[in-house]
């Protein structure tokens, strides 16, 4: 057994630990307030290399493997989670089923573009009325002479309607029990982006509700055999939640670090609060539990690199890090006091931000359902 | 061309730093960085590789786990790396090591040789004078520009007053100043090549040293007692009551220090 990171993954997580500190953090405050895109970042990333972490070379990516991705979107997270979701969206979502269900051609045509980070793809699951029940998804896709003809909806759709996004990766029905993936790109007459939506937090990430009435897409933006869009994009949520749980472990060790700072130089009745047990405590709690989180994340990691079963283990580490990053946060606020509830301080922007990490790519509950389904009860 | 860059591994800068009671030395223990003033100059001779072709090799004296220090370097794109390590080095002054690391350059034969202003540690900033003397190099220091051509380099030094334009045939060594460029973050195709990358350890044999110019027998200066700076003396706390910056501003105009 060996729990010692490879060195170039520490070398990773140092790099994007001087990135994030040298470059977002000095930004993340002004752009969750405006609620801006942080284009000239995504732009940093891609030209490191970590838009496209997962995806082989010869695609455009860097060729790295899942280790290395959450230790990027951990070190992003730990300082902005708007930055965190907008890599790891693009990435698990919408990047990976044109890479894991694309025909050769398909992937050469858009791959490229995508996992170098020079444009962005999105994934259209959730409907206004299909969010854990994804299978009754109401969108739905005719072929009529060589076309897909789309009429539906999409909500909550992360990167869909920015100036660098290319497509969106939609599960349509196209037939009665028959759910399939259909490639849109942006641009195209039918498909209506509305504004982006307004949110609790993730501001400066964007999120859109999407429109398709009689939308054309060309016979061969289906991906892979008609029909396995079900099959796909649960394979797609699986190695998401590794990604959202990388999220779920930056953001707690984030809001960890900025409370232990906190405490150790706030004064009362004359000394650091970190002098008192009260304090201490929550913080030894804090370091116990995050380091639980982080193995828990790393392995399904791990499994994942080594192409064994990951979905129990990616399970098992988001919902654990989506409930971690709530009981660290809310301690981190509580132990910055009335500073903690104000804007200018930081840890309040994580506050807002965690809350979406037990519920995207699957609740709380969803996960449960998923781990006690693999737990083989009656 | 080819540049030699010289990089040192120093104790993680972001933590507090310890000496060592028994050696009286710095407690190099923890966890490694490259010299943060380093990256300059490793910046600055990928800069002009990527101009003119040719090599960037990346030379170091230290103990052998700072080989690793020294991927960091190749991870932003250097060629290969160079470590002279050596258990009889421990303790050397910088009149010793610049004798190691003279030699191991004087091996190499770069055509440039670059090293970043001080070490984060000791904070010496006169290494790269003792090994331009010891190669009987021209030397150029606090280069805040650097560009090669027609096998002159020519240098933006930056003084007390405003910039020195200078020059000097190649071969020759310059330590740059974190002025002259933003060191690149190594990418992540960089960082995962990092290990397939040539480097190469030499001992004091190799290089046809003999221990004793070397560690504290071969080191002019020793070390008696370590201790905390004195207190500042004299402090003035400004309270800021709306005026501080003016306040500020006097103070600092009264000493002619603005």
């Amino acid at each position: 057994m060996n729990l010692d990171l490879p060195e170039q993954h520490e070398l990773l997580r140092r790099t994007v630990r001087e990135l994030a500190g040298e470059r977002i953090a000095p930004v993340a405050e002004e752009l969750d307030r405006e609620h801006r895109f942080p284009y000239e970042i995504v732009s940093a990333l891609a030209e490191l290399g970590l838009m496209g972490v997962p995806i082989p070379e010869e695609y455009g990516g860097a060729g790295a493997d899942t280790l290395a991705y959450a230790i990027a979107i951990e070190e992003l997270t730990r300082i902005d989670s708007s930055v965190g979701v907008t890599v790891a969206a693009h990435t698990s979502l919408g990047t990976m089923p044109i890479y894991l269900f694309g025909s050769e051609e398909q992937r050469h045509r858009w791959l490229p573009d995508l996992a170098s980070g020079r444009r962005l793809a999105a994934f259209g699951l959730t409907e206004p009325e299909a969010g854990s029940d994804a299978g009754a998804t109401r969108t739905a896709a005719t072929l009529e002479n060589g076309e897909w003809v789309i009429d539906g909806a999409k909500m909550f759709i992360t990167n869909a309607g920015t100036e660098i996004t290319a497509l969106v990766t939609i599960t349509a029905r196209t037939g009665p029990d028959e759910i399939s993936n259909l490639v849109v790109e942006n641009g195209t007459p039918g498909y209506e982006i509305s504004p982006p939506l307004s949110k609790l937090g993730w501001r400066a990430s964007d999120t859109r509700a999407l429109t398709f009435s009689g939308c054309r897409v060309p016979e061969g933006n289906l991906l892979g055999p008609r029909g396995n869009g079900l099959r796909q994009f649960l394979e797609i949520l699986d190695g998401g939640r590794i990604s959202i749980a990388a999220m779920g472990l930056g953001l707690a060790q984030g809001a960890y670090e900025q409370a232990m700072a906190y405490a150790r130089e706030r004064h009362q009745f004359g000394r650091p609060i970190a002098s008192f047990q009260a304090i201490r405590f929550k913080l030894a709690d804090m370091a116990t539990e995050i380091e639980a989180g982080r193995q828990l994340v790393y392995r399904a990691a791990w499994l994942k690199d080594r192409g064994r079963s990951f979905a129990l283990a990616a399970a098992m580490a988001k919902l654990y890090t989506g409930e971690l990053s709530r009981r660290v946060v809310n301690e981190a606020v509580q132990i910055h006091g009335g500073y903690g509830y104000m804007d200018e301080t930081p840890i309040s922007r994580f506050y807002r931000d965690q809350k979406i990490l037990e519920i995207g790519e699957g609740t709380n509950e969803i996960q449960r359902l998923v781990i006690a389904r693999h737990l083989g009860l009656p | 061309m080819k540049v030699a860059v010289c990089v040192k591994e120093v104790p993680d800068p972001a933590a507090p730093r310890k000496i060592d009671a028994s050696t009286l030395r710095l407690d190099r223990s923890g966890e490694g960085a490259l010299n943060p003033w380093d990256l300059p100059a490793v910046e600055a001779a990928l800069r002009l590789v990527e101009e003119h072709g040719g090599e960037v090799v990346c030379v170091s004296v230290a103990p052998e786990r700072a080989a690793a220090t020294q991927r960091k370097a190749l991870a932003m794109g250097a060629d290969r790396a160079v470590l002279v390590a050596d258990e009889a080095i421990a303790g050397s002054d910088l009149v010793a090591t610049s004798r190691v690391l003279a030699e191991a350059l004087r091996r190499e034969g770069a055509d440039l040789v670059l090293f970043g202003q001080q070490g984060a540690d000791s904070d010496g900033a006169v290494l790269w004078a003792a090994v331009a003397d010891r190669l009987r190099l021209p030397l150029m220091s606090q280069a805040a520009g650097l560009e090669v051509s027609g096998g002159t380099a020519r240098v933006k030094r930056q003084t007390e007053h405003g910039y020195e334009v200078i020059e000097a045939p190649l071969p020759c060594v310059v330590a740059v100043s974190d002025a002259i460029n933003e060191p690149r973050y190594p990418s992540l195709k960089g960082i995962m090549g990092a290990k397939k990358k040539p480097q190469e350890t030499l001992s004091l044999a190799d290089l046809g040293l003999d221990a004793g110019g070397v560690g504290e027998a071969g080191s002019g200066t020793a070390v008696y007692a370590l201790g905390p700076p004195p207190p500042r003396g004299d402090s003035l706390v400004v309270e800021d009551d709306g005026q501080a910056a003016e306040r500020i501003l006097e103070f600092l105009v009264e000493r002619k220090l603005a």
